[in-house]
């Protein structure tokens, strides 16, 4: 047997492919990142200069004016009392749906998950299936059904409405948390005495933290972007600030201030974008979580 | 020592029934129910308000006989087919490349992925700004100096789909990228090893062996996909409001517009029929798919 | 006095039945094991017992009551669990206290009951530590602390020593054994490993197919399993099965392959059959003799050695004995060459003779 002689490692300074992958990447990175840009850059601008200038060439003297009237005076065609009652509206539509779709969800995952009875899958199946069902099928029933309990058109109504439509993905989501936590955990709290309530309360809940975190960052944007069940339930003081951005930027009197709609769109995307640059981890796993198998 | 007779079947795990109750009942009510009256009452003579006076496929015939319906219908196929095969193959692509152990993967995710945490509404309004011809991008490249160039999309009848094809991609792609790399993450590691020691190239070894293993994340995604294409609106409403004309017209715009601005009832519930039709043309295969192959234990 | 008695019990999930009339008294103090390949229902009938599943049909009663339709917490029972079951945000104290808090049993008390326990477990340094931070031995101690705390005469443990790496459960092994000497309380044992079972069984219910196959004493087991099945799951390596006719009458024998077991000294089950008839004869590697005391034997031959497993004590030889495999045990110390032809022998005593067909003991 012969020695071969010891190389050196060979050192790649330069990989082609590598090389590729990074342009393609940066490249699609600039499509992804261009229309953040153009918003923030035009909505730093005044008019003058947004008439006059490229969208994409940056604010000669920034103003943040167009950020106070978007969000303070900018009219939705009938108010100009700018993008701050939809902000409020948006709030008090997010937060009862956000607490009662996921009270609501995260024990009936746990029921599902362990005390199954006949019956439960058969739910539960149609339930996921049904959250494929296109919504305009079930708009008008719904219409009639929250007019009849006297909700139609108001924050409870809506509130209600993404109760509902919540409900399979989060169901989804927390069954198949459940189900990934030991039985045999469950079997020993039984033993030990533990009622249903009691097993949710103090054995399920403090293991599952991220599960709710997920499932709060999923309602949250979900429910702040919502646009359809805001602009039919909510009523139109009850307007979600999707639904008043859109009336604020289509209204098709006076003269378009595309920086202060520039502006306002910016402020309408913020909740879900600093929730998004704040979770990350947990926002993929919350979009995932509709992919992974029941 | 006395024989006990089994307890009474319905009151045992009573509690686990009781916080079942919402979810059967949203199941019963709204996803059968409700699904069940608009197919019914789509069948109906209802205008203004649903009445039950049923007239066959009288309001089928009227629909497609729209062309407003039709035109819908067209635009969400050209957007249905343009999508999906776009977002599937971007976004697998870029997944792939991401799969690669470059440098920035955090980065990189966090900015593919950002759009899908907006609003249809924010996105629409986004792009319509930038696709504007007289101040968007087009302006801005011929400010540079290059007077005949052209990107006005948006402002044409025959184009403006592809400008919400534009906005749908940017939103949409980020979402598709992230499941597939997490279908690519579960590959197994020893593939890629015997892959590597049989000599076989690594785009081969996407195309015959990982692309066929990740079937499952596929479909998964391409069912996902397809069931939010249907339902595009909020998009459209931001961004074309359905114009120029009538040219960007959707099948779920047309059922709003119907039901609530029109006062069309039953135009609008066969619209929706029909929406739910064809989601179960999607749907079902799926389903067989998924669960049909696994009996029952 | 029977500790717990199990009648008739079935249980079916849609058509398939895991477990069929099921019958078994335990007696108490007595150390039962069930035992099973995967799938034969010990865990089920053990979770049955324990009230975590419903019942089909029949009773269950424990120390004279009847449960059946009991909750698992007003059984009277403790139980420990494979993956340890230990809830993770409580500490070890919390674990252990935690079924007495919802009996509402008195503070005092508890500290008193969480500290014996702690002492017999010798886990009294553990109290305050998370199960994240114990080692797989400690906590499938604490996980038997939790039993223990609720002072019951009926122990159920589901596997417990799976999850454990082979020296551990070697420990825990002696030391479960030694809790039931000191407790003397019932303890119902599933496991699908048999050395487990042969070292800490008063009795040993082998099931299959949802069904109890024999339940008898590890040495009876052992020494005259009812059916192959059984003769073949216990014992490692395991029992040498030969085919062959069995001739019976005055003088009973063996034909396998043109060899002659003589059967003059069996003891057939009280049913000794006639005529000719196709059997297996069973074997285990450790009754084979080898070498001189071979041809002492009722039966002796020579084999050829094939393979050779030396495992410290013992040197496990494959051979064929007419053309059938044939395993037999050597003294690890004795050195054995591939291709050497060894003169081997056994008593027809320690054999077992199983019919073709029904696998049944003769």
């Amino acid at each position: 047997m012969s020695i071969e002689p010891i190389g050196t490692r060979p050192r790649r300074t330069f990989d082609p492919t590598r090389m590729m992958i990074y342009l393609v990447l940066a490249v699609a990175a600039i499509y992804y990142l261009l229309p953040l840009y153009v918003m923030i850059v035009t909505s730093l601008k005044g008019m003058p200069e947004v008439r006059l200038g490229n969208i994409f060439s940056p604010p000669v003297e920034i103003t943040f004016e167009p950020w106070a009237k978007a969000w303070d005076t900018a009219c939705t065609g009938l108010y100009c009392e700018g993008l701050k009652v939809g902000f409020w509206n948006s709030m008090q539509i997010l937060i009862p749906s956000v607490v009662i779709s996921i009270a609501i969800a995260s024990v009936n995952g746990y029921a599902l998950s362990f005390w199954r009875f006949r019956g439960a899958e058969v739910f539960f199946t149609i339930l996921i299936f049904g959250s494929f069902i296109p919504y305009q099928v079930m708009l008008y029933p719904l219409v009639i059904i929250t007019r009849e309990l006297g909700i139609f058109g108001s924050l409870t109504g809506v509130i209600f409405i993404h109760t509902i439509f919540g409900m399979p993905i989060l169901t989804l989501l927390f069954r198949n948390y459940f189900a990934s936590l030991p039985q045999e955990l469950f079997k020993a709290a039984r033993v030990d005495g533990a009622g249903f309530w009691g097993i949710f309360f103090k054995i399920m809940v403090p293991m599952s933290p991220p599960i709710f975190v997920v499932a709060i960052i999923l309602q949250v944007t979900g429910i702040w972007n919502d646009f359809l069940f805001g602009v039919i339930f909510a009523g139109t003081k009850n307007f979600p600030m999707t639904v008043q951005l859109n009336n604020i930027v289509n209204s098709s009197q006076g003269v378009k201030e595309y920086n202060v709609n520039m502006a306002a769109t910016i402020l309408t995307g913020a909740v879900p974008l600093a929730i998004y640059f704040l979770s990350g981890k947990y926002f993929v796993r919350g979009i995932a979580a509709g992919a992974v198998k029941g | 020592m006395a024989h006990q007779a089994r307890p009474n079947p319905y009151f045992r795990n009573l509690n686990a029934k009781v916080a079942a109750t919402p979810m059967i009942l949203t199941t019963l009510i709204v996803f059968v129910g409700c699904s069940v009256w608009t197919v019914l009452y789509s069948f109906s003579a209802s205008r203004a308000l649903p009445v039950n006076e049923f007239v066959g496929f009288a309001q089928y015939d009227r629909l497609f006989n729209t062309s407003r319906w039709t035109k819908s219908v067209g635009n969400i196929a050209v957007y249905g087919i343009f999508s999906l095969v776009f977002s599937l193959v971007v976004g697998f692509i870029l997944a792939a490349f991401m799969d690669q152990k470059i440098r920035f993967e955090n980065t990189f995710r966090t900015i593919f992925l950002y759009p899908f945490a907006l609003s249809f509404i924010v996105t629409g309004l986004v792009w319509q700004w930038i696709l504007n011809p007289t101040l968007g991008l087009q302006k801005a490249v011929r400010d540079l100096g290059w007077e005949s160039f052209t990107f006005d999309l948006i402002a044409h009848r025959d184009t403006v789909i592809y400008a919400l094809l534009i906005a749908g991609i940017w939103q949409g792609t980020g979402f598709v990228m992230a499941l597939m790399l997490a279908g690519l993450r579960g590959v197994d590691e020893d593939i890629w090893k015997a892959s590597r020691i049989d000599g076989i190239p690594k785009w081969k070894t996407y195309i015959f062996v990982v692309i066929p293993m990740m079937r499952g994340v596929f479909v998964t995604t391409l069912v996902i996909i397809a069931s939010g294409i249907v339902r595009l609106y909020d998009l459209v409403v931001a961004m074309t409001s359905g114009g120029p004309g009538i040219a960007s017209e959707v099948p779920a715009k047309y059922v709003y517009d119907f039901m609530f601005a029109r006062g069309n009832v039953g135009q609008a519930l066969a619209a929706s029929t029909v929406m739910l039709t064809t989601v179960l043309i999607i749907l079902i295969p799926w389903i067989y798919l998924e669960y049909g192959s696994k009996k029952p234990k | 006095m029977k500790s717990i008695e199990i009648k008739d019990l079935s249980l079916s999930f849609g058509d398939f039945k895991v477990l069929e009339k099921l019958n078994l008294d335990i007696y108490d103090g007595e150390f039962l094991v069930l035992l099973g390949a995967s799938g034969c229902g010990k865990s089920t009938l053990l979770n049955c017992v324990a009230g975590l599943l419903d019942i089909s049909d029949g009773q269950i009663f424990i120390k004279g009551k009847n449960v059946t339709w009991k909750e698992p917490k007003d059984r009277d029972i403790g139980m420990v669990f494979q993956s340890y079951a230990l809830y993770p945000q409580m500490s070890v104290r919390g674990n252990l206290s935690f079924g007495l808090k919802n009996a509402r049993i008195p503070k005092p008390e508890i500290e008193k009951r969480v500290a014996r326990a702690a002492e017999i477990l010798q886990i009294e340094s553990l109290l305050h530590r998370k199960p994240a931070e114990l080692s797989g031995g400690q906590r499938q101690r604490v996980a038997i602390g939790r039993a223990l705390v609720r002072e019951v005469d009926v122990f159920l443990f589901d596997e417990p020593l799976s999850n454990l790496d082979a020296k551990l459960r070697a420990e825990l092994r002696v030391e479960i054994k030694r809790l039931h000497q000191k407790l003397n309380n019932t303890m119902i044992y599933v496991t699908h490993d048999q050395i487990e079972a042969l070292t800490l069984a008063d009795r040993i219910a082998i099931m299959r197919g949802g069904k109890v196959q024999q339940l008898d004493t590890p040495q009876v087991i052992y020494n005259h399993p009812v059916n192959k099945y059984v003769a073949a799951f216990i014992g490692s390596p395991g029992m040498n099965f030969l085919t062959g006719r069995l001739v019976a009458g005055e003088k009973p024998g063996f034909n396998f392959n043109g060899l002659d077991v003589d059967l003059s000294r069996y003891a057939f089950n009280d049913t000794t059959p006639s005529g000719e008839s196709e059997a297996w004869l069973g074997i285990r590697p450790e009754h084979i003799h080898v070498g001189p005391e071979a041809v002492k034997k009722a039966f002796s031959h020579t084999v050829e050695v094939e393979v050779v497993e030396p495992m410290g004590s013992d040197t496990l030889v494959w051979s064929k004995l007419a053309d059938q495999e044939f395993r037999f045990r050597m003294d690890g110390q004795l050195s054995v060459k591939v291709g050497e032809e060894l003169m081997i022998g056994f008593d027809p005593v320690s054999a077992s003779l199983f019919d073709s067909k029904t696998e049944i003991r003769l």
